[in-house]
């Protein structure tokens, strides 16, 4: 391999690994900060990558396309004549928004409940999302799949160097979610957050209402993923729903966020390099080591060694308080919502 | 489940005091919702095609045994288990093993026992099956959920670990058994023609006659033996329980020991029933377990196995209106109509 080739790997890879840290933001608002048990990843990242695709993709052809008849188009003709570019950013607005809908649907019947109800929920609708776009042939092409999606200022450099430019792309919108959500959670308001990931019940005694504080923080943090969705279709520029399978798209992103530390943005970030390293090199590696179902076994491996030994995750989350606070009690296990 | 810690109710009758000691006790709340089901029911009748309700019975049997293990395990354990899925396909996948590769050593082969599509190895995989689950789930509480429950982990903790259990079990059977399908070896068979149009596979009259017989074995071990009144008196006050004596640890035990054995044998008869074997068919289940356990109230066995009927003659009957594949899909919206409606399930009691 040539060092070109190296350098295209890589930039790939980091393209990859920071769309999936969008995701580990995406989950630090709902986990890290917030302690709310997200399982269902993949529904929010198929509904951001969807709503993306389906607003900037050209129509479908009729001779190509029998079942599917939705497709879009708005990028061309419609009511907002912008052309692609305009609408890449719209696009990532409207997956943001659509997910954010979803999110206070679900968040406002499950968070008034037991914390358990809300994981579950969130399973039913990474799976339900899935079904859909499986059986809905007329609104994403089914198990065929949605493609043609557009590249964003895909006429300013050349194909082959596309990606030298999303990378950039992709860098600054991760940037300023990350500012984002660190404002957020630094502000009083992420204070409530965390306060009510320690104790719920004395935050509510404090006169916070615990149920709004969680509805939106869950809003929040699924709106990052469904920005997540919307930067990944536009990257890999083919969507399926076999692609929004639990292992790449809810698992994934948890291991990464365990490993970088609940409750620490820059750890989240980190964590999803370090595991999409992980997970990108060792295809590399010879016989079982590179087996998809062996690296399935070392996730689950890895976050119950995590829970057991560091369930706040291995970075932790950084707290100005330690310092303030006597030794007693900040000499406590530096953990997550535990 | 909460029979043990309630008060006696002055004016309990006969069918009432047994109703109660199932844990089912009747409130004018379970009452309406009872019989708002039953009118909707009765509503759709004359729309109704009644094989659907006999597949649904049929599913509705396998759901039984898995969700009773996971309301069990919720309730005593205060863990909702994400994994309980997984040791469904584990069970399967083990019977499989024993079926495949064991058996036919020993010169026991065969499928098409009697009027069933399949043969007497199944039938002495599935108690195998059932010890080797049933120890795997007191092994992993052992390693794991013992060390959070004693250092007092928050439940997100507890599940979040189940989570990866989960993952993990799933990853250990793709890796052994490869993520292709697999089936039992089988021959097909007639099925049963009723009048109305119903037709009944053997292999389902076995799954529903098993499930009743594995439930009465549970309800005589709830309610008759030293260890059933343990659990029960676990599930309804943990604290209290030990200090009045109890040994947890015995009770833990035998939690995740009825949970897996339940589970093995809820995924051997999923396998005979799709006819396949696949490393996620255990994920893909726990939408229906979950949505049987919360319908029935979490820690209610007879709750999750009502819920389980409920949850699984619905997403048959479904498919008379709607696509197949939203099956799973129309246990999601169960759950969702349950949580908005009465979110402590038709039986529960404690949220």
């Amino acid at each position: 391999m040539d060092i070109g080739g190296v350098i295209d790997y890589l930039i790939g890879f980091a393209i990859m690994a920071m769309i999936y840290a969008v995701f580990a933001l995406g989950l630090n608002v709902h986990w890290g900060f917030t302690g709310l048990f997200n399982i269902g990843i993949a529904g929010f990242f198929a509904l951001g990558a969807y709503t993306a695709a389906l607003l900037t993709s050209p129509p479908p052809d009729p001779d190509q396309f029998e079942d599917f008849i939705f497709g879009g188009n708005l990028a061309n003709h419609g009511l907002l004549d912008l052309g692609v570019d305009a609408w890449f950013l719209l696009g990532l607005a409207a997956a943001a928004l659509v997910c954010g809908l979803v999110a206070l649907i679900i968040g406002t019947i499950t968070l008034r409940l037991n914390d358990d109800y809300l994981s579950i929920a969130t399973l039913g609708i990474a799976e339900s999302v899935r079904f859909f776009f499986l059986n809905e042939k007329w609104a994403a092409n089914g198990s065929k799949g949605l493609y043609r999606i557009p590249k964003f200022l895909g006429d300013v450099v050349a194909p082959e160097s596309y990606d030298y430019l999303y990378v950039v792309v992709v860098l600054v919108v991760m940037l300023i979610l990350f500012a984002a959500v660190q404002r957020a959670v630094r502000s009083p308001w992420g204070r409530v957050l965390r306060a009510i990931r320690e104790d719920e019940v004395a935050t509510a005694a404090s006169g916070k209402n615990v149920f709004h504080f969680k509805l939106q923080a869950f809003v929040l943090g699924s709106m990052v993923m469904g920005i997540g969705g919307a930067l990944f279709a536009h990257h890999v520029r083919f969507l399926s729903p076999l692609t929004f399978d639990p292992l790449l798209a809810t698992f994934v992103i948890w291991a990464m966020l365990m490993v970088g530390g609940s409750g620490n943005n820059l750890g989240a970030i980190l964590g999803a390099f370090v595991v999409w390293g992980v997970w990108a090199g060792t295809q590399f590696l010879p016989g079982v080591l590179s087996d998809p179902s062996f690296r399935l076994l070392m996730i689950g491996v890895l976050i119950v060694t995590i829970m057991l030994l560091r369930p706040g995750g291995l970075l932790g989350e950084w707290r100005r308080i330690v310092e303030r606070r006597p030794a007693s009690v900040a000499g406590r296990d530096p953990a997550g919502p535990d | 489940m909460h029979s043990v810690s309630s008060q006696p109710q002055n004016l309990a009758g006969p069918s009432r005091r047994y109703l109660r000691r199932l844990g089912l006790r009747m409130s004018p709340g379970r009452i309406s919702a009872l019989l708002a089901a039953g009118l909707l029911t009765l509503g759709f009748l004359p729309f109704i095609k009644l094989g659907l309700v006999v597949n649904g019975l049929i599913l509705g049997s396998v759901i039984a045994l898995g969700a009773i293990g996971l309301t069990l395990v919720y309730g005593i354990l205060k863990l909702g288990n994400f994994a309980h899925g997984d040791y469904m396909a584990l069970g399967a996948y083990v019977a499989f093993f024993i079926v495949d590769g064991v058996l036919p050593r020993v010169g026991i082969e065969g499928a098409g026992l009697g009027p069933f599509t399949f043969g007497f190895p199944v039938l002495i995989a599935l108690p195998l099956a059932a010890v080797v689950v049933a120890l795997g789930a007191i092994a992993l509480d052992w390693l794991i959920y013992r060390r959070l429950r004693d250092r007092a982990a928050s439940t997100a903790i507890l599940m979040m670990a189940s989570l990866g259990v989960a993952i993990a079990i799933r990853g250990l059977v793709q890796l052994i058994w490869s993520g292709e399908t697999q089936h039992y070896p089988r021959e097909s068979r007639q099925v049963y023609h009723l009048p109305m149009d119903v037709r009944i596979p053997p292999d389902g009259l076995f799954v529903a006659v098993l499930a009743v017989i594995l439930v009465a074995g549970v309800y005589a071990l709830l309610t008759y033996t030293k260890i059933g009144k343990a659990m029960r008196a676990t599930s309804d006050n943990p604290t209290l329980a030990l200090v009045s004596g109890i040994n947890t640890g015995r009770v833990v035990w035998w939690t995740w020991g009825i949970g897996g054995a339940l589970a093995a044998v809820a995924g051997v008869l999923l396998a005979v029933v799709q006819a396949q074997l696949l490393p996620i068919m255990g994920w893909k289940f726990l939408i229906p377990l979950f949505a049987a356990v919360i319908l029935g109230g979490i820690g209610n066995p007879y709750g999750a196995l009502i819920g389980a009927l409920i949850v699984g003659v619905s997403m048959e009957l479904s498919t008379q209106w709607i696509n197949p594949s939203y099956k799973p899909a129309v246990a999601f919206a169960i759950m969702i109509g349950v949580l908005l409606a009465r979110p402590r399930g038709i039986f529960g009691d404690a949220l």
